[in-house]
């Protein structure tokens, strides 16, 4: 995956593959900054919570993109990613209200331990990664289909669960897990632990594997059924954690949660290098997209820039900065 | 130098150069063809031949020197361009569409239009049976592509090289998927083209074919003229010669058969539409040479003992115990590897590196503590693995579809060797590999049989299986037609039992 370059004397030189995207967020901070001291009077990156903000503005979209990453690296894509995010948010927060909930969803469950409904949020992320990696590969539909049902599905679930209405009123123990900082370090230990289990395990190098070519991942002995089950249920487990903190800092739990996260995930692991066509993606470079991501949102609010104008160029960025790291990969 | 029509070449490249970052690919070539002549090019992968006819085919520019096409300079700016120009190439990797039909795909972008504007599937269908017929070519205009066979597929994409009426044909190893029968009807239809006054341009890495087909030669070097002449002339030795720089080693000894035990038996298997009844036993020490024409069912064969499909019936046994290998990992397990026919399909992991490609298979056990891979000790193995197959790449960072046909064939085979087989499975291993790398793939095997390894060899190359072979199978459509020993075998008794 080291994209190989060649140097003076005809000898290849490897760069990491981030270094351009890497480049690209640089830039983009730069460009940012420049006009907040035009147009702003100030600066836009010395300034510590604005920063905290931006990169807890994007953690859950990061912890989503993690998993989004490996199943994109098995030449899959999850669509399911948000309505989990909403399920979970619904089911983990029904687990943790509070005694002073006045119509709790479950009178007799309140006030209990804060792990009773991250574990309750986690295995319901991870049930429903199971059906995705059941439904691709028991069945020969592919994971565009089977993840879009699965979406659908969730999200009508997520409806269901409480007839829409929104469940409030969550224990303090719980609403900690959104507060402060702790959302990045999630993200981030999320990223770090994946890293090394794509670069140094062996669920890395068959993730890897079968993405490049699932035939001949068969033929050399790859159990490919387990192994794609595996990654798409790695995949919702983090998508429910991601529901755990995104109800957490919301301090409720609602059905419309998680719109369109599967679209941001998937955004920033592409916009990191990760290739639809399976076999190429790391955790480095989706950080490195989910922060792209971040610094444009939070660089727009920053310069008061509508709302509307943000999405229109977020949806350019994707694409142009997918097509100069192809146009850097070609040279 | 014969030259039908007499007045000039029909195609001249005088003193082409090409380079890519980081390799000069071409250097100062220059190759004549004349009309109603087949011009082959040759040498070992990575000499620059194909680079050569993209040139001609309008797929690269050259960065220097020219061509001319009937003695008029030629600038080509697209492969669309060369096809307007009477130039036709027909790839090495099939472009065809699976999913449409043989007639689409010939005819594509040139449909016959009715009086509505539409496509006229009557005339399209005409128009396809008229050409196949020409060609003397039996496949259904309305079959859809993905139901072929490879060799099947291969005379589609000559049909539809020949439908743009060209008078120039380039052929990249048009062999490599097809078997002797194939190919001589494929030789047929050369020598009519010839009789037509086109002209040729072939690259292959077959010696035989050259003798049979070439009216002249040119062999390239690491880019570079070496030298070349009328086939007549030239020995095969003094071909391979220029073709490698150097001596080749010494062909596969051929030792007297040291078989051992029996190590795998087969009893009535039987995989419905596939084959039949399929009985044998391979022992130790020994190659088992399955001979026959694409479609006869070796493949599925040999996919079924390797558990990648599950016969429907009949009998496995290893060693003395009956088995049922219902995958891969179970027969991995059981002590087989299996090297597939198609390296890109099946083989490697493209975007991968060699030591990726190499250790994905051994990725158990020893080499791997708590799930963590053992970095260290797998890249040893692979090290060890590289120089024992000789295989030429920078280091195992390398991505592996930088490599050559032949060193990716290395790799392949490594990967199998690595999970330490007695019972290895070799389906086509030297299709598209140069002559040098062949001759060390077969050095390789003939070692691992003195090792008491046991050896599946499926070729379609007769010459492979009759020097390598201890025993050779014959199947035909399905069934096996006879299994001769070494000595009493030859290129007519086996190619009796192959055809019906």
């Amino acid at each position: 995956m080291a994209s190989t370059r060649t140097g003076a004397g005809g000898r290849p030189r490897r760069f990491p593959p981030e270094a351009s995207i890497l480049m690209v967020l640089i830039g983009l901070a730069l460009a940012f900054e420049l006009l907040g001291w035009i147009f702003v009077g100030q600066s836009f990156l010395l300034n510590e919570q604005r920063l905290v903000v931006m990169i807890l503005q994007v953690s859950v979209i990061g912890i989503i993109a993690v998993g989004v990453t490996q199943v994109i690296i098995t030449g899959g894509i999850d669509l399911s990613s948000g309505s989990v995010v909403a399920l979970t948010a619904m089911v983990a927060a029904s687990l943790a209200q509070s005694s002073d909930a006045a119509r709790a969803v479950y009178p007799s469950l309140t006030d209990m331990p804060v792990l009773v409904p991250v574990l309750a949020g986690l295995a319901g992320g991870a049930a429903a990664g199971l059906l995705n990696g059941t439904l691709i590969a028991g069945t020969s539909i592919p994971p565009f289909i089977a993840t879009l049902g699965v979406m659908v599905t969730a999200r009508g679930l997520a409806k269901w669960y409480t007839h829409g209405e929104p469940v409030s009123m969550l224990t303090d123990r719980y609403a900690d897990i959104g507060g402060g900082a702790l959302p990045v370090m999630i993200f981030l230990a999320t990223a770090l632990i994946f890293h090394i289990a794509l670069r140094y395990t062996r669920y890395g190098k068959l993730t890897y594997a079968i993405g490049a070519n699932p035939q001949a991942a068969r033929v050399a002995g790859i159990p490919v059924a387990r192994h794609l089950i595996a990654v798409y249920t790695i995949a919702g487990t983090l998508s429910g954690l991601a529901g755990i903190v995104t109800s957490a800092r919301a301090v409720s739990g609602q059905a419309g949660m998680g719109t369109m996260y599967e679209l941001d995930a998937i955004a920033a692991a592409v916009i990191g290098g990760a290739s639809l066509a399976g076999g190429v993606g790391r955790i480095t470079g989706t950080v490195i997209g989910t922060m792209i991501l971040g610094v444009v949102t939070s660089g727009f609010t920053f310069l008061r820039i509508d709302a509307y104008y943000q999405e229109i160029v977020k949806g350019a960025i994707i694409v142009v900065a997918v097509i100069a790291d192809q146009y850097r990969q070609r040279a | 130098m014969r030259n039908v029509a007499g007045d000039g070449w029909l195609l001249e490249v005088r003193n082409v150069c090409k380079a890519f970052p980081g390799v000069v690919a071409l250097d100062d070539v220059s190759v004549r063809l004349g009309r109603g002549t087949v011009h082959a090019l040759s040498g070992e992968n990575g000499a620059g031949k194909s680079t050569l006819m993209k040139i001609v085919a309008g797929v690269y520019a050259p960065d220097a020197g020219e061509l001319l096409l009937n003695g008029r300079d030629l600038r080509l700016r697209s492969p669309r361009d060369a096809l307007n120009c009477g130039i036709a190439m027909i790839h090495q990797e099939l472009n065809l569409m699976p999913c449409m039909s043989v007639a689409e795909n010939i005819w594509i972008r040139r449909e016959p239009i009715n009086a509505l504007g539409l496509i006229s599937h009557r005339e399209l269908k005409r128009r396809t049976r008229a050409l196949l017929e020409r060609l003397r070519i039996d496949i259904d205009p309305e079959a859809e592509v993905r139901t072929l066979p490879v060799a099947a597929r291969q005379m589609v994409e000559i049909a539809r090289a020949l439908s743009y009426e060209s008078q120039l044909l380039i052929m990249d190893e048009p062999t490599s998927a097809l078997c002797e029968r194939d190919a001589e009807h494929l030789f047929a239809i050369i020598r009519e083209l010839k009789g037509q006054g086109k002209g040729i341009l072939y690259i292959t890495h077959r010696l035989e074919e050259l003798f049979e087909i070439a009216d002249e030669l040119s062999v390239l070097r690491d880019g570079r003229y070496v030298g070349g002449g009328t086939p007549a002339t030239l020995t095969r030795e003094a071909i391979v010669r220029m073709m490698v720089g150097r001596e080749l080693p010494p062909a596969a000894p051929v030792g007297e058969a040291r078989r051992g035990a029996v190590l795998l038996a087969a009893r009535h298997l039987t995989l419905e539409r596939h084959f039949r009844d399929v009985s044998f036993e391979l022992h130790a020490g020994e190659i088992l040479g399955i001979a026959g024409l694409v479609g006869s069912g070796r493949t599925r064969l040999a996919e079924a003992l390797f558990g990648l499909t599950r016969a429907s019936s009949g009998r496995l046994s290893i060693g003395d115990r009956e088995v049922k290998l219902d995958s891969p990992q179970s027969a991995i397990s059981h002590g087989l590897a299996f090297v597939t026919e198609d390296r890109k399909e099946s083989g490697c992991f493209l975007t991968l590196s060699v030591l990726e490609n190499l250790e994905i298979s051994v990725l158990h056990g020893d080499f791997v503590r708590c799930g963590f891979v053992r970095t260290r000790a797998v890249s040893e193995a692979c090290t060890a693995m590289c120089a024992l197959l000789r295989v030429k790449t920078p280091d195992l960072h390398e991505p592996i579809g930088n490599l050559s046909g032949g060193n990716q064939q290395k790799v392949l085979i490594g990967r199998c060797l690595l999970t330490r087989p007695k019972i290895l499975i070799l389906d086509e291993p030297t299709r598209g590999v140069d002559v040098a790398a062949k001759a060390e793939i077969h050095q390789l095997i003939s070692r691992l049989v003195g090792e008491g390894t046991a050896v599946l060899l499926i070729s379609s190359e007769l010459p492979e299986i009759l020097g390598m072979s201890d025993r050779i199978m014959v199947m035909r459509e399905g069934r096996v037609t006879g299994i001769l020993e070494r000595a009493e075998a030859d290129q007519v008794k086996i190619m009796d039992l192959a055809a019906a």
